[in-house]
């Protein structure tokens, strides 16, 4: 990319005078520049990269930085970046979620684009809670948890997005905190250079909805694996047992990171030869080379 | 005598070969100069069961199956149980004569009973596989209606040299052959004057192809420039994305089976949104499924193409037989209102049509397609003259998409307004990817930034931009096409995969002193008003003729028109309605003009 070789992209470049919708002091504003500065320090511009969203707060974050966007729908971010990407292996594919939106309504998903290893980066902004709809239980809210909608507080176990991306095939897989975006950035640069689907899960408060998980409760509890030299994460049994500390003490960094594979789109015949299928030709081929189907059929 | 006018079933158990025999018999009277339609009758199931496969032969070009069958080619014994009430008078039956089966009946029926002692030609002839007593069976065809082999002989060495490498293939095709001609040996000592049919294979031909509705559209599809497709297997969709599988190679087309219909749905979004010409085929369980994705691409104005091939709802229904029950709902899918085309192909033709026309469509109006059509259509087997697909009329129109030299010429400043306000509604697309193209899309209600938005003024006027695009989506429409006299007594109207039932039911009606036309519907939404008005308002009677329970699109007639569909021919059955049946039904059922 010559471009990209001339190009010196600042983090002012994905500024945009879009006001945002979310609350004072939430953990979204940090992810925001988390991925400024990631994408910055890349020298990825902001027409080099196509964000794919949800629905929800975290699914409105492309919404406030200047770059390509495609907001979907509740859940289905992964496929659309899995066909944005498909049809156009030039674009740098970023999907952003929120808990909710990632892991339970888009949690098929979420399992088949881990084995799946569409070159994509996924973020998921994990606040443990459905916020925009006003604070009810979401698949990582912690049992026994009460809300509007189990008032009697959750039944049901908390998912672990770590350990069931590990096991699903994911080829890197990270646990960022919004409360420290220069080490979220970190972890995302890794997950953009890493080649296939990788997943940034990313703790953050909720001002608003959750008084359990917030910003000091993470502070106290929070180290980083890259302080513990005798932590190696690409040992896949050890990076799932380690996916299932959370309590008096919060991992966050690189739990994994896989043998290289080759990604999903370099094992399409239609990939390996020309460029991006949306700069083809569509009159490539002539009537005679359709003629030929007929032909078989004859 | 009836000579190249019949028609034939091949019968048996599921797995035991009635498909493979069907169309491999189809496609040998059509490699003979004739014309044909196959029709394949089978449940949800691997192995056992019941199953038949219906071939149509004609001198002249046949559109529709028939009711009934001429010449019974039984398999099992249970095939000859089944199927004894479908054979016509005059037909035969070909058995094992090693089976229990009362030859009485058959006779009763007024058709003749072939029993041949199939497992011995086998045996005797040193066939190495059971299964060969389906060639057996084959060869009492071919020596009872007097065909020359070869056809047969050239479709047996092809296949199984093609399926075995080396010598195994050549010793199999060559064990089938003999047994073959065992097969057409014993017809021609025991059952030479059996029956009258005849088949004579004409001197010259034109160069025809065996073609289902799935595998039209995806030649329109492949031509119009589809090089994207995603899809989650589903009856009787499955072979569209089967096909564009095959074809991946030879014409560079991106396909990517999905965890569910959703992902392939919204796959298709991402990939159109880009650049791509994305179509992603299910039926209407996994459309249902779907509708999601389709309002996001006309909220985000992304022009995709889905195909729904119906089978009999609700739900899970019956997964192995037709319906045209999914108008009503392709045409209301997903909550809001936004414009979308909806197609309804009622041949090989026409669905090829529909597949290279629906992406010049989805591109130019920036909506969703809906290509609608059915299981019958999906599986029946038409041979069509090569000539009648006009690749060179294929034409591949983008619509209002901004290239990148008309970016380039843009300011570095100018403002890329994605849902611009339009006279016509078209916003010029542009690619993201390009410096001067960085732009939102959304399903939120949005600016002409493509920002998300809850002003009341903003939602009116993109609402508004949105739903001024089908002022000139109706001028694509076309109006009805006719089939008859421009004036009749009775005007019989229908859509999708009946077309050719409806066409020569009309014909039999008029041959017999009646006075019938018809019109038949692709374009149905948005529906072209005055084009319907000027073609039904004069109608003395009509006669909707649908598969379906209510008459849904009688009722859409209706509600768009004013006009009234005076009566609904309706069938629910699962079973597609044939010449026969409708005009017995109008016979019955109608009492106009009489």
């Amino acid at each position: 990319m010559s471009e990209t070789a001339r190009q010196q992209v600042a983090i002012k470049d994905f500024d945009t005078d879009e006001r945002s919708t979310w609350c004072p002091g939430c953990g979204d504003f940090g992810i925001l520049n988390g991925i400024k500065r990631a994408l910055t320090d890349l020298n990825i511009a902001p027409h080099q990269v196509l964000f794919t969203s949800g629905i929800g707060c975290g699914s409105k974050l492309p919404h406030y930085l200047w770059a390509n966007e495609l907001n979907s729908v509740h859940g289905r971010a992964l496929p659309v970046a899995m066909g944005a990407r498909l049809a156009n292996t030039d674009l740098v594919v970023i999907s952003v979620t929120g808990d909710g939106d990632g892991y339970g309504i888009g949690g098929n998903h979420f399992i088949h684009s881990a084995r799946r290893n569409i070159d994509m980066t996924h973020i998921v902004e994990n606040n443990h809670v459905y916020a925009l709809t006003k604070g009810q239980y979401s698949p990582t809210s912690e049992r026994g948890w009460k809300t509007t909608t189990s008032p009697e507080g959750t039944h049901e176990w908390p998912l672990n997005p770590l350990a069931v991306a590990i096991t699903a095939g994911a080829g890197y897989v990270a646990r960022a905190f919004s409360g420290d975006p220069r080490h979220m950035a970190e972890m995302i640069k890794g997950a953009i250079r890493h080649r296939g689907y990788a997943l940034v899960d990313v703790l953050q408060d909720c001002v608003i909805y959750n008084r359990i998980n917030t910003t000091q409760w993470y502070r106290e509890r929070i180290y980083k694996l890259e302080d513990d030299a005798a932590y190696d994460p690409t040992d896949v049994l050890g990076a799932f047992a380690r996916a299932q500390e959370y309590g008096e003490r919060v991992p966050i960094g690189v739990f994994y990171r896989g043998p290289a594979r080759p990604t999903y789109e370099e094992q399409v015949p239609a990939l390996q030869r020309g460029p991006a299928l949306v700069k083809r030709d569509l009159n490539e081929y002539g009537p005679a080379d359709y003629r030929k189907m007929l032909a078989e059929l004859g | 005598m009836p000579v190249n006018n019949m028609s034939f079933q091949f019968a048996g158990a599921a797995g035991t070969g009635s498909d493979t025999q069907g169309r491999g018999w189809a496609q040998a009277l059509m490699r003979s100069g004739l014309y044909v339609f196959g029709l394949f009758d089978f449940e949800s199931r691997i192995r056992g069961g019941h199953i038949f496969y219906h071939v149509r032969v004609s001198d002249r070009p046949v559109h529709c199956h028939v009711r009934g069958t001429d010449l019974l080619v039984a398999f099992d014994e249970l095939a000859v149980h089944e199927r004894l009430d479908d054979v016509l008078p005059g037909g035969a039956v070909i058995y094992d004569s090693a089976w229990n089966v009362d030859a009485e009946a058959i006779r009763r029926k007024q058709a003749a009973p072939v029993a041949a002692p199939l497992k011995q030609l086998v045996d005797g002839t040193g066939g190495s596989d059971r299964r060969m007593i389906n060639t057996a069976a084959v060869g009492v065809l071919l020596g009872l209606v007097g065909m020359p082999p070869k056809v047969i002989e050239d479709s047996l060495r092809a296949a199984f040299s093609g399926r075995y490498a080396g010598e195994k293939g050549s010793k199999l095709a060559e064990e089938n052959v003999a047994v073959l001609r065992a097969g057409i040996a014993y017809a021609r000592t025991r059952f030479q004057s059996a029956v009258a049919h005849r088949i004579v294979p004409p001197d010259s031909s034109v160069p025809q192809a065996l073609v289902n509705g799935n595998q039209a559209i995806c030649i329109g599809a492949i031509a119009g420039g589809c090089r994207f497709i995603a899809g989650y297997p589903m009856t009787p969709a499955s072979t569209i994305l089967e096909f564009m599988a095959d074809k991946q190679t030879d014409y560079g087309i991106v396909i990517k089976q999905t965890e569910d219909e959703l992902a392939a749905a919204f796959a298709c979004v991402g990939a159109a949104h880009v650049g791509a010409r994305a179509m992603t085929a299910t039926s209407g369980g996994g459309f249902c499924l779907m509708a999601e994705a389709l309002g996001l691409a006309g909220c985000s104005e992304t022009g995709v193409v889905f195909v729904d091939s119906m089978r009999a709802g609700p739900s899970t229904g019956l997964p192995t037989r037709t319906e045209q029950g999914d108008l009503d709902f392709v045409v209301h899918a997903a909550h809001g209102e936004f414009p979308r085309f909806v197609l309804t192909p009622g041949s090989v033709e026409e669905c090829f049509e529909a597949g290279w026309r629906a992406f010049n469509l989805a591109e130019k109006y920036q909506t969703p397609v809906i290509v609608l059509t059915d299981l019958f259509q999906s599986f029946a087997l038409k041979s069509v003259p090569q000539a009648a697909f006009a690749f060179d009329a294929v034409t591949i129109d983008r619509g209002e998409l901004m290239t990148p030299a008309a970016l380039d010429a843009r300011g570095p400043d100018e403002l890329y307004l994605r849902f611009k306000d339009t006279p016509s509604g078209i916003s010029p697309r542009a690619l993201p990817g390009h410096a001067r193209s960085v732009h939102m899309a959304t399903g939120d209600e949005h600016s002409e930034r493509g920002f998300i938005t809850e002003s009341a003024a903003v939602r009116t006027q993109q609402m508004q931009k949105r739903m001024r695009k089908v002022e000139s989506m109706v001028r694509e429409m076309r109006p009805p096409a006719r089939h008859g006299p421009a004036q009749a007594e009775l005007t019989l109207v229908g859509w999708g995969s009946t077309k050719g039932a409806i066409a020569e039911a009309v014909d039999r009606i008029n041959a017999e002193g009646g006075s019938a036309n018809a019109y038949h519907f692709v374009d149905v939404w948005p529906m072209p008003v005055e084009a319907v008005t000027a073609s039904l308002g004069t109608a003395r009677y009509l006669v909707g003729v649908e598969q379906n329970y209510s008459g849904q699109l009688a009722s859409l007639i209706r509600q768009q028109t004013g006009i009234n569909v005076n009566y609904r021919l309706t069938k629910f059955d699962g079973r597609q309605i044939s010449p026969e049946d409708i005009v017995a039904r109008v016979n019955d059922e109608v009492k106009v003009g009489v």
